[in-house]
């Protein structure tokens, strides 16, 4: 068989240092940046000033992407059964494998699953595939575990997936409510852009959140919540706009249905005051300035995120705040409306082409109609005819034998969805797994995998992505990708063309998918799908190249985007009216119970990202939390019996992980947290995902990720060390560890019920230190250390004690990064620390401009006495602006006497 | 009238008396030094280094006749004293010719041991301990000829070191199964056995030799394995007796060496040792720093501080063997549980810490001892160092800065 392999177009491969901009890889705020490449597979990263969601700010994570480019934990080839093979001969194991599948099982036996990070052309063509050719709407993707609700929120209330405001919003708003949502940590750059506000025009911030997060303690109110009680504060608050004259009579009565029953259906929820307070275990104070600040300020924007979504009444919820906004009239106006903040690079593209299971294509379902009308645009064979499987009940079929063929493309299933454990497992009895990665180092996926494809990664690739505020913006690549890496939407149309489908899959290039999928948009559209790009379906190559960002709807026709919608109604339902949707009781999908008495939060730390594939490359982002762990309240540490800085056992009905206990009354007693970070690639014994129940919402399918009924007990670790070394080290997977980036090479940190002593000799083993020339054994401190020097460097540092210690660890990773050791440095190696103590940092809490607490303290106690004076003196905090509730916290600690 | 002393002897001990005598006594005694070599006393530590051509003859001098005279102490080389008369406080010297003394100072010091087995008589076999066993050494290694020194003890490696050095293919004998055993545990002997391999020495531990052979001149070494290494020479260090010949002859208590009290005095109140001739508390010191000690100790009682007293040296031993340090003091054995242990095998590395109850009883270390003399008296404080356990094997200067508090507090 003829393989064609377009390479990039070699005018878009810089290696000449030519500034390309292009769109961030991490979150939905979609920053434009500005990288310019060093013709050494390196580039130096800015933001695009230009671009419209950011102006020039990029936050930490955006601003370390330079540090994530080298490729030496990089797929370079593909293999099949891990045997290196060529490309042919892959693509050739992929189409068989889901051929035989289908021959034997049926179209509804197969099935892929996708990601948030896949531009929209790999989105389109993979959804074109399945559900076009392959005949089976079995594709989803792991937006189902970050937007899914609020897809069916909005659906379910506007008739579309709509997000109906922009950033500008924020900017004008004089009050900005944030539900759900750690802003400051997930989304800084908006984060930012909410602090210009209130300094330019005072807005007012409130944080609903059970955690007193870093965004809760900048805010003007916290409503420390109840966890799953979101609902009853806005049933109340929709009451309570019914009951204060608040309701836009005019809006509701010409552009809205459902209201009468949406206001009964609140008044049963949350009859008074007093009796929604106490749901929501707040005060009555606390209730009545929000709801008196939100009924009072017509320019309030309430933005939510995984907090509302992650939820078994996540659509609900969403709906909850729907219902408000649509009540007031607060909705597609400047500085007003509901606004849903994305986790995802290109959750919001993914949405649009179809990428969930219950949608067909360009915000079509499955009606006949539909099914039709996209079948005709295709010229498609098979179309499926109802929604597929969503991401829980996709891998549920696979553990019942049901889907017996699944290629997963740039996503960890293993790792991220509920149950994963079970997932792993589950991967294992598929008669058939492709996967398509960037990174060697995963956990549980490749391993399962009959097929691997090395794809090719940000940075390389050529597409567009939407934002939160619909805005497509252009990734451009400025690398050429590395080994034999291809991009996503090649290896899919590849494997079409291979099952036969060659014709409808012939594209040369991103730009053709593109237009393919504008034209569709716009196909027999009049109107009634908002969502039409169709002025970008004509679209040259150059066009596209050059292509600004663009807020849709864009008809053809129309020369500029849509900023707002709805303002004047005008929505996807056939009345043209929304609805406003009545919510069931509020309550926990899983009470806590005797045996698992607390409730397991989980999320994002703030310089991490999903399961750390990217950010896990770099030194800058390793630093402001190193290692998994989980937040506890005082009162609960006490009543389990747990130590600041020790280290306890979660447990859930799924799973079970170890995790460093930091006991913060920034929790609720009765409430645990812990990051979603760290799985085995990259740890061991601290996959939260292996925690977390398969409790969905009925509607979205979205599980339930933030209320896991768990129990915590303290784990005796008799010791702790770590690991300093050049390159990555396989570890035991008896051994809780968790390993970080730092410059030229990696630190592992490790734990262990065993006793220091014989802990070392067996890790010494591991890491074949037995023949090592540096040795040091110090039972009277119980402290063992072990090195191996090569060429006068340091190549691997074995230290293990009785506790963690940090001035060790500086020290560790001191000298790795030093090219040569001299004689007098050597004597000093298996030190606690450095022989001069002055070389040792203390926690970073600025990653931009590498400012560590000691040196703000210092700041501090030099007079320098609010964020803005640290910032003049120190820079911290000055350009992604996330670290600023911590400096602020900081100073404060510095003002209280000793 | 002036005191007459007699110090008999003119080593280092002797001489370095004489220099405490100038600081703590001056003008107390006249002063009469009888020595049997040839030449005023030189630093024995150093004839190894004039061996290997590390430094020339004038560096291992010590006073010149000179310096004798300027003192006003009568210096007599080249001649020994045969007899000891405490009752007519007199000794008599081989010439025939006889000193009196109100006091006197035996500083004999010791003498080179032979084995007891055949073949130690033969011509090639030879000790190493005066200036006048170099020129035959010198020549054999200056000759590349095979030699073995027989004696894995400090005074034999330095000696192979010199040869070596010189050019002579040197075997190091030894019949224990470590370098050093009295001084270091089997690890850092292990160390130290790597680096003399380093300096182009074979060492063979282990190894009993039962006999010299040779019909006119030493030819090989028949150890008790049976097996045989031929040799051109044979160089004898296998350690050191006490000179105590005048002692016993004059019916002074003896020990393995002269038996002497905290003042350094014999039972006969005017006869002194110091040195390696004298045994006090039991302890027969084979080095030269409780030498220097006592001599101190002696001259300052007589220059009328009564309370000056010698209560022993700690034992150590601290010292640059071949160019490598070595250190080692107290209870460097220990029960080997609580040790402290620092290796590097690429820097030649390895220190010992031995710990009891969070305090420190013994060390040994090989290829560093810069912190010999901070160890050493952390032994004898008996200091408690349970809160610098962490740091203790990295020496003094390390433990001494702690960690800044503003960082520490940070953390």
């Amino acid at each position: 068989m003829n393989v064609s392999m377009p390479t990039p177009d070699p005018s878009t491969i810089t290696h000449a240092p030519a500034p390309v901009r292009t769109t961030c890889a991490y979150c939905g705020v979609g920053c434009g940046v500005v990288a310019t490449a060093d013709g050494k597979g390196g580039a130096t990263i800015a933001g695009d000033a230009a671009h419209p969601a950011n102006q020039g700010r990029l936050c930490v994570k955006g601003a370390a992407l330079g540090e994530t480019l080298a490729t030496g934990h990089r797929l370079l080839h593909p293999t099949i059964h891990g045997v290196r093979t060529t490309w042919n001969r892959a693509l050739d194991a992929v189409t068989k494998g889901f051929r035989d599948t289908i021959e034997r099982h049926g179209p509804d036996a197969v099935a892929l699953y996708l990601s948030g990070q896949l531009l929209t052309e790999d989105y389109y063509v993979a959804n074109k595939l399945m559900k076009g050719f392959i005949g089976s709407a079995n594709v989803d993707t792991n937006s189902r575990l970050c937007m899914a609700s609020t897809v069916a929120g909005h659906r379910r209330a506007f008739g579309a997936d709509i997000v109906p405001g922009c950033y500008e919003d924020l900017d004008e708003a004089d009050l900005v409510v944030l539900t759900g949502s750690n802003t400051a940590w997930c989304h800084p750059v908006l984060w930012q852009r909410i602090e210009q506000a209130r300094t330019r025009r005072g807005t007012r911030v409130v944080v609903i959140d059970p955690r007193r997060t870093v965004t809760a303690d900048s805010a003007d109110l916290h409503l420390a919540v109840a966890p799953g009680m979101d609902a009853v504060l806005f049933a109340r608050l929709l009451v309570e706009i019914a009951e204060g004259g608040a309701v836009d009579t005019n809006y509701v009565t010409r552009h809205t249905d459902g209201f009468e029953a949406a206001l009964a259906n609140a008044r049963e929820i949350a009859p008074s005051r007093a009796d929604a307070a106490a749901r929501c275990a707040l005060t009555e104070q606390a209730l009545a300035a929000f709801l008196d600040w939100w009924i009072e300020t017509p320019r309030v924007v309430t933005c939510f995120s995984q907090g509302i979504n992650q939820s078994a009444q996540g659509t609900d919820k969403v709906n909850a705040i729907l219902n408000v906004h649509l009540a007031a009239g607060r909705i597609g106006r400047p500085g007003c409306g509901p606004f849903s903040l994305t986790g995802q690079p290109n959750a919001m593209g993914g949405r649009e082409v179809g990428g969930l299971a219950n949608q067909l294509a360009a915000h079509m379902g499955f009606s006949p109609d539909e099914v039709d009308r996209v079948g005709r645009f295709w010229q498609a064979p098979g179309m499926a005819g109802k929604e597929g499987r969503k991401a829980v009940s996709m891998f549920e079929a696979i553990e019942r034998g049901e889907i017996r063929a699944l290629w997963v493309l740039c996503t960890n299933p293993a790792a991220s969805l509920p149950r994963a454990d079970a997932m792993r497992s589950a991967l294992r009895q598929l008669d058939f797994l492709a996967v398509s990665e960037v990174s060697a180092h995963v956990d549980g996926l490749a391993e399962a995998a009959t097929v691997v494809l090395p794809s090719a990664a940000w940075g390389e690739k050529n597409g567009t992505v939407t934002n939160s505020e619909r805005r497509i913006s252009r990734q451009r690549p400025f690398l050429a990708p590395p080994g034999e890496a291809q991009p996503d939407w090649w290896q899919i149309c590849e494997v079409a063309r291979r099952l036969g489908h060659g014709q409808a899959f012939d594209f040369a290039s991103p730009a053709a998918i593109f237009r393919e999928h504008a034209a569709l948009s716009a196909f027999e559209n009049d109107g009634a799908r908002l969502f039409d790009i169709g002025g970008l379906a004509d679209l040259t190559d150059q066009a596209y190249d050059a292509l600004e960002p663009v807020q849709w709807p864009l008809p053809s026709g129309r020369d500029a985007g849509t900023q707002r919608l709805f303002a004047d109604g005008g929505f996807a339902h056939a009345d043209g009216c929304a609805r406003l949707v009545p919510l069931a009781p509020p309550a926990l999908s899983a009470p806590p119970t005797a045996e698992h008495p607390l409730l397991l939060n989980t999320g994002r730390v703030r310089d991490h990202w999903h399961t750390m594939t990217r950010t896990g490359l770099s030194p800058r982002l390793a630093q402001h939390r190193n290692a998994p762990f989980v937040e506890v309240h005082p009162a609960d540490a006490e009543r389990f019996g747990l130590e600041d800085g020790a280290f306890a056992a979660v447990s859930t009905r799924q799973g079970q992980v170890e995790l460093r206990v930091v006991v913060t009354d920034s929790q609720q007693p009765g409430s645990i947290f812990a990051p979603i970070h760290w799985t085995d690639a990259n740890a061991a014994r601290a996959r939260v995902g292996s925690l977390v129940h398969a409790r969905t919402d009925p509607v979205s399918g979205q599980p339930d990720s933030k209320t896991v009924p768990a129990s915590i007990r303290p784990w005796a670790m008799q010791a702790e060390g770590f690991i300093a070394s050049r390159r990555r080290l396989p570890l035991p997977a008896w051994l809780s560890h968790a390993r970080m980036t730092v410059a030229d090479g990696e630190i592992v940190h490790f734990a262990s019920p065993r006793a220091p002593g014989a802990l070392h000799d067996l890790l010494s083993n591991w890491l074949n230190l037995w023949t090592s020339p540096l040795h040091q054994r110090n039972p009277a401190a119980d402290l063992y250390r072990s090195a191996s020097i090569v060429d006068h460097r340091l190549e691997i540092l074995l230290s293990t004690g009785p506790r963690r210690d940090e001035d060790a660890i500086a020290w560790a990773t001191d000298l790795l990064a030093r090219e040569r050791i001299d004689a007098a440095t050597r004597r000093f190696i298996l030190a606690g620390r450095a022989p001069d103590p002055g070389l040792r940092p203390s926690r970073q809490v600025c990653a931009c401009f590498g400012v560590d607490e000691a040196r703000i303290e210092a700041a501090a106690r030099g007079g320098a006495d609010s964020v803005e004076a640290i910032g003049a003196a120190l820079k911290a905090g000055t350009n992604c602006g996330s670290c600023r509730p911590e400096i602020r916290k900081i100073l404060e600690g510095c003002r209280q006497p000793a | 009238m002036t005191e007459k002393l007699l110090i008999i002897g003119n080593g280092m001990a002797s001489v370095r008396l004489c220099e405490e005598l100038a600081a703590h006594a001056p003008g107390r005694f006249e002063t009469s030094v009888v020595g049997a070599e040839p030449r005023p006393g030189y630093n024995r530590v150093l004839l190894s280094a004039l061996l290997a051509g590390d430094i020339g003859r004038d560096a291992i001098a010590l006073r010149d006749e000179a310096w004798y005279g300027a003192q006003g102490i009568r210096l007599v080389t080249g001649q020994t004293v045969t007899g000891l008369d405490p009752a007519a406080r007199t000794a008599h010297l081989a010439n025939g010719t006889a000193l009196s003394f109100d006091r006197v100072v035996l500083a004999t010091g010791s003498s080179a041991i032979r084995l007891p087995i055949p073949g130690m008589t033969l011509p090639g076999v030879t000790t190493f301990r005066d200036f006048a066993d170099l020129p035959a050494l010198q020549e054999a290694a200056r000759l590349n000829r095979r030699i073995a020194v027989i004696g894995g003890g400090l005074l034999g490696i330095e000696a192979a070191y010199g040869l070596a050095k010189g050019g002579a293919k040197v075997t190091l004998v030894h019949v224990m199964d470590r370098l050093m055993e009295r001084q270091l545990d089997r690890r850092t002997a292990a160390f130290l056995k790597r680096a003399v391999e380093r300096k182009g020495i074979r060492v063979l531990l282990n190894a009993q030799t039962q006999e010299v052979e040779g019909e006119d001149k030493a030819q090989a070494l028949l150890f008790a394995d049976g097996s045989r290494l031929p040799v051109d020479m044979v160089v004898v260090a296998v350690g050191v007796r006490p000179n105590t010949g005048l002692a016993k002859a004059a019916d002074l208590p003896v020990g393995r060496g002269v038996l002497v009290d905290d003042g350094l005095a014999t039972v006969v109140p005017f006869i002194h040792a110091i040195g390696e001739c004298a045994e006090h508390r039991g302890q027969v010191y084979g080095l030269v720093e409780p030498a220097y000690e006592q001599a101190r100790v002696l001259a300052r009682r007589w220059g009328g501080d009564t309370k000056a007293a010698y209560e022993g040296t700690a034992l150590s031993t601290n010292l640059k063997v071949s160019g490598i340090p070595v250190f080692s003091a107290g209870d460097f054995l220990g029960d080997g549980n609580d040790d402290i242990l620092l290796e590097d095998r690429g820097a030649g590395l390895c220190k010992r810490l031995v710990l009891k109850d969070n305090r420190l009883i013994g060390a040994a270390m090989v290829g560093e001892a810069e912190d010999a003399v901070w160890y050493k008296e952390l032994i004898r404080a008996g200091s408690d160092i349970s809160a610098i356990r962490e740091s203790l094997i990295f020496g003094r200067a390390f433990c001494e800065t702690a960690p800044s508090r503003v960082l520490r507090e940070a953390a």
